[in-house]
């Protein structure tokens, strides 16, 4: 069977799981028998059915997983974003049309030979660095919830740190391509644009107070690092660098220290200042009020959690237990009511994702497409383990976006982009291989 | 490059590794520490999703299921169609105020969260289809009719009446006054505050048959009586001599009704006509420890076992300083007035009617239960109460003799009022003082049954604040309480 045919078959498979899903969240919550969830996974499945053709006619030897993979994880997405909000559920189907609309862009734009990015490597770093600090421009940059992310345009507002790490990527795969034999032989010149970098980094982290976002992009930036010039002490020196300055940051970053405090101490036996109303409170009922009732949905989950539509979000009077739901904690929903068995399922597509991901990269002939193919994936799975590794206390809880699945535009658009990007060296890795 | 990128990508696939595992701890490791946690509102919210089972009295629903929907959720909130009848036993369950009684301690079965595992798939199967887990139902052994004649009885009295069948230890009768509606808990909670009743505060909330101390007066010297036959030094023809009083550390404690001193008296006539005397000297013969030793073996010093909370079941004995005492040595107590049923001795109903009930059963104390069974929605008996042997408190044959003794308080002593016609009815009575003049705390245990056939019920009566003695206040609520158990209705 053809890649393609392979695609769609695996396509029209989690079409019919994200049908039963949708279906089941719809049954909850319209508490009757009815077929209103079908419109919804037919607008869905045509949405994929377009992605999957203009694929065949732009990539036919792309890897046929990664689209299908994708798709499923945007209905898992929009069925608990549903669950949580219809209203927010009518918007998270525009977006992945959207989403879907810049995928096909980008197959459309780069089928000849997406190389041509390369040529524009230092337009794309710049660009990344600037699309970094614009939400802390005054007059468009919108303070949500004490971190600067976002960027109010008309009526239009966007997260420019996804669509930055696109570029970052692009950048550092040209530029490492370019430089590595000169950086593996540890010519300290070569290191200016690198030190660079890590001073974008730090001055992202001071402007957006997001650690989440400036861990994401350096951490990216130090595994191409790694792959192209096999050093690892590079990369426990850019580590050290990273820790020594934020730490040397730390005093003056507030929204970091609060951070920090919540994830070594989530819950106290006694009340300590609480910088939310400025009384003294248990740190479960103040700071950490978010972490901790998003550890006791997940807990409530169990093995096999309380079925889509079933699990508690809400009191008996309707207040909603966990703020950012759809957005920062929607693994917490899907914790609850998938249980072990279904997140870890969840976690095991993600993994496939990476996986598929890597794979493109180690079969891709040149540095450039190598370097892309292995920042992309290991964009997905860093991003990935910072929001849900938050979320499940493993670090600080920072704001980014659970890929394809949190409620939210620009990251749906951007991980489109990303996923199209990998396609591309997919496809010109199979046929530069006959 | 490709041997570095190998290794990133191990190193970003097991970073994705990490997040299950963590999810794994959290999901089942971390599980159970954190829903017991104060602030998880989620496991009280879910709860309310659980069409929980019901509690049935033998023949009456005591606990059922209103579902109301709120925010597009069903939730089931409880209501209780007996009221205040059976509030005692079986609480309530609230949003507002938690829960209490059968609610709190059965919570695991009525929610359904105690299950085995295949009925566990089962339940899953169901979340999977959308319907409300429905918890077991929970049937308790209250004689109902029986329940109704003591809180009726109690009346304004602050009291309680416990009654249990001795061969079995199956609890027919828990009635604790002034009572409370459970009704009310959730929204009316200032209906139940302004309760009023013969003591103060009226304390609705309690359940006086097992969470009221009172001291226990003379019911105590069945206890007394069975710690001097145990020990062999005694018989039930042993002689005393009462002078009217007891003399202890010097001081002169008088029997209850001071003026006619009885002179020679038997240990049996002593307990018939309740002489102090003659228990305050075997108290000193046999020392403290020897009669606390006795009154464990009736369960004293344990939280009588029963299905309500822990919390809501006090254990009897020596209490100082609002705590529960044994003493080290004989002399930190006075074992004279001890063995009547004064200094620092408090008891519980239950635990006295467990007293009667080991007299009234040669001596074998049964284990106290409410819960007869629990069954599943499908009607599957899921587990049954057995009765089971709590302790043997004394030996056959003394407790043949004490029973005796006890029929003879009934028929020619001081609890005539408890006189059923043609039933056997041993019993005692106890009058204790509180130290406010003219005020006590008033006692009747006892156990009946038909003639040359074993006791069918054992029971106890206390009441608070009474003026006059033991078998004239409490000894007529027993008759009638027994009354309506041995005699159930068509059946006169």
């Amino acid at each position: 069977m053809s890649a393609r045919n392979r695609e769609l078959v695996t396509l029209f498979l989690a079409g019919l799981v994200a049908s039963t899903a949708f279906a089941a969240a719809w049954v909850q919550s319209a508490n009757a028998i009815d077929y209103g969830w079908v419109p919804w996974a037919v607008l869905l499945g045509g949405i994929f059915v377009v992605a999957h053709v203009v694929t065949r006619l732009t990539v036919p030897h792309a890897d046929p997983t990664l689209l299908p993979l994708t798709g499923l994880l945007c209905a898992i997405g929009l069925t608990f974003v549903y669950r949580l909000d219809p209203e927010d559920g009518r918007k998270q189907l525009v977006w992945v049309a959207v989403g879907v609309a810049a995928y096909c862009l980008v197959l459309v734009w780069l089928r000849y030979d997406y190389r041509i990015l390369e040529r524009y490597k230092y337009l794309f770093g710049v660009s990344a660095i600037v699309l970094l600090i614009l939400p802390s421009a005054p007059g468009i940059g919108q303070r949500i919830n004490g971190v600067r992310l976002w960027v109010e345009v008309g009526p239009l507002q966007f997260q420019p740190g996804e669509i930055a790490k696109i570029f970052l990527v692009i950048f550092l795969a040209g530029y490492l391509r370019d430089k590595r034999e000169a950086l593996a032989r540890g010519r300290l010149k070569d290191f200016g644009p690198l030190l660079a970098i890590w001073g974008g980094a730090m001055l992202v982290l001071v402007q957006t107070s997001d650690l989440g976002s400036a861990l994401l992009n350096f951490g990216i930036f130090l595994a191409m690092l790694y792959i192209a010039t096999n050093r690892f002490s590079f990369v426990l020196a850019g580590l050290a660098l990273f820790a020594g300055g934020a730490a040397m940051l730390y005093n003056s970053l507030d929204r970091v220290q609060q951070r920090v405090t919540v994830w070594l101490e989530p819950w106290t036996d006694d009340k300590v200042y609480c910088a939310i109303n400025g009384a003294l409170e248990y740190r479960q009922n103040c700071d950490s009020y978010q972490l901790v009732k998003s550890l006791y949905s997940i807990a409530n989950g169990g093995y096999g959690g309380t079925g889509i539509g079933n699990g508690t979000f809400q009191t008996v009077d309707g207040t909603p237990l966990i703020p950012y739901l759809q957005t920062d904690f929607i693994y917490s929903a899907l914790a609850q009511e998938l249980g072990l068995i279904g997140v870890a399922a969840v976690l095991l597509l993600y993994l496939a994702l990476v996986a598929r991901g890597m794979r493109v990269a180690l079969t891709a002939q040149d540095g450039f497409s190598k370097l892309l193919a292995a920042g992309l994936s290991f964009g997905f799975a860093l991003q990935t383990f910072i929001i849900v590794g938050g979320v499940l206390r493993l670090v600080p809880l920072t704001g980014i976006t659970l890929p394809f699945v949190s409620y939210g535009g620009t990251s749906i658009v951007a991980n489109f982009a990303m996923v199209a990007l990998l396609l591309l060296v997919s496809n010109r890795a199979v046929v530069t291989a006959r | 490059m490709n041997p570095q990128l190998a290794r990133v990508a191990r190193v970003a696939m097991g970073l994705i590794v990490v997040l299950i595992a963590a999810t794994t701890y959290w999901q089942t490791l971390a599980r159970p520490g954190l829903a017991a946690r104060q602030d998880n509102e989620i496991q009280r919210v879910a709860e309310f999703e659980v069409k929980r089972g019901l509690i049935l009295g033998p023949s009456r629903v005591l606990a059922r299921n209103v579902p109301e929907k709120r925010s597009g959720k069903t939730y089931y909130l409880r209501r209780y169609p007996q009221g205040a009848l059976t509030a005692a036993v079986v609480g309530y369950s609230t949003i507002s105020r938690s829960r209490a009684g059968l609610e709190k301690s059965m919570n695991g079965d009525l929610t359904g969260t105690d299950r085995a595992l295949s009925d566990l798939v089962d339940q899953q199967l169901d979340e999977l289809s959308g319907k409300p887990i429905v918890g077991d139902t929970v049937v308790t052994t209250l004689d109902l009719r029986a329940q109704r004649v003591a809180l009726d009885a109690l009346g304004s009295n602050c009291g309680a009446v416990a009654a249990l069948d001795p061969r079995t230890g199956k609890l027919l009768v828990m009635a604790s006054s002034p009572t409370y509606n459970p009704n009310l808990v959730e929204n009316h909670f200032e209906k139940i505050d302004k309760v009023t009743a013969n003591c103060r505060p009226a304390a609705p909330l309690i359940n006086r048959a097992t969470q009221g101390l009172y001291a226990p007066g003379s019911t105590f010297k069945v206890v007394t009586t069975s710690a001097a036959l145990e020990s062999n030094r005694f018989t039930p023809d042993s002689t005393f001599y009462d002078p009217g009083y007891c003399t202890v550390y010097g001081k002169r404690v008088n029997n209850f009704d001071t003026s006619s001193p009885f002179g020679n008296v038997t240990l049996a006539q002593g307990l018939q006509h309740s002489v102090n005397s003659v228990f305050c000297n075997i108290g000193k013969a046999l020392g403290a420890k020897r009669i606390l030793d006795q009154a464990k073996k009736f369960g004293f010093y344990e939280r009588p076992p029963l299905e309500t909370p822990d919390g809501e079941r006090y254990p009897s004995g020596l209490y100082r300083n609002h705590e529960l005492w044994y003493p080290a040595r004989d002399q930190d107590v006075d074992a004279g007035r001890m063995a009547f049923g004064q200094e620092r001795m408090l008891v519980t109903p239950l635990q006295m009617a467990m007293v009667a009930a080991g007299i009234g059963n040669a001596g074998i104390v049964m284990r106290p239960w409410v819960v007869e069974k629990i069954v599943s929605p499908q009607g599957k008996t899921v587990s049954r109460t057995r009765p089971e042997r709590l302790d043997r408190a004394v030996g056959p044959v003394h407790a043949k003799q004490i029973e005796d003794m006890m029929v003879s308080v009934v028929q020619a002593g001081t609890g005539t009022a408890a006189q059923i016609s043609g039933f056997r009815i041993g019993g005692k009575t106890g009058t204790a003082e509180t130290g406010r003049p003219g005020v006590n705390t008033t006692w009747f245990i006892a156990f009946a049954g038909r003639e040359g056939q074993r006791p069918e019920v054992a029971i106890a009566v206390a009441l608070e604040n009474q003026t006059s003695t033991g078998g004239e206040t409490a000894a007529p609520i027993a008759r009638e309480v027994m009354e309506a158990i041995l005699r159930p209705p068509g059946n006169p």
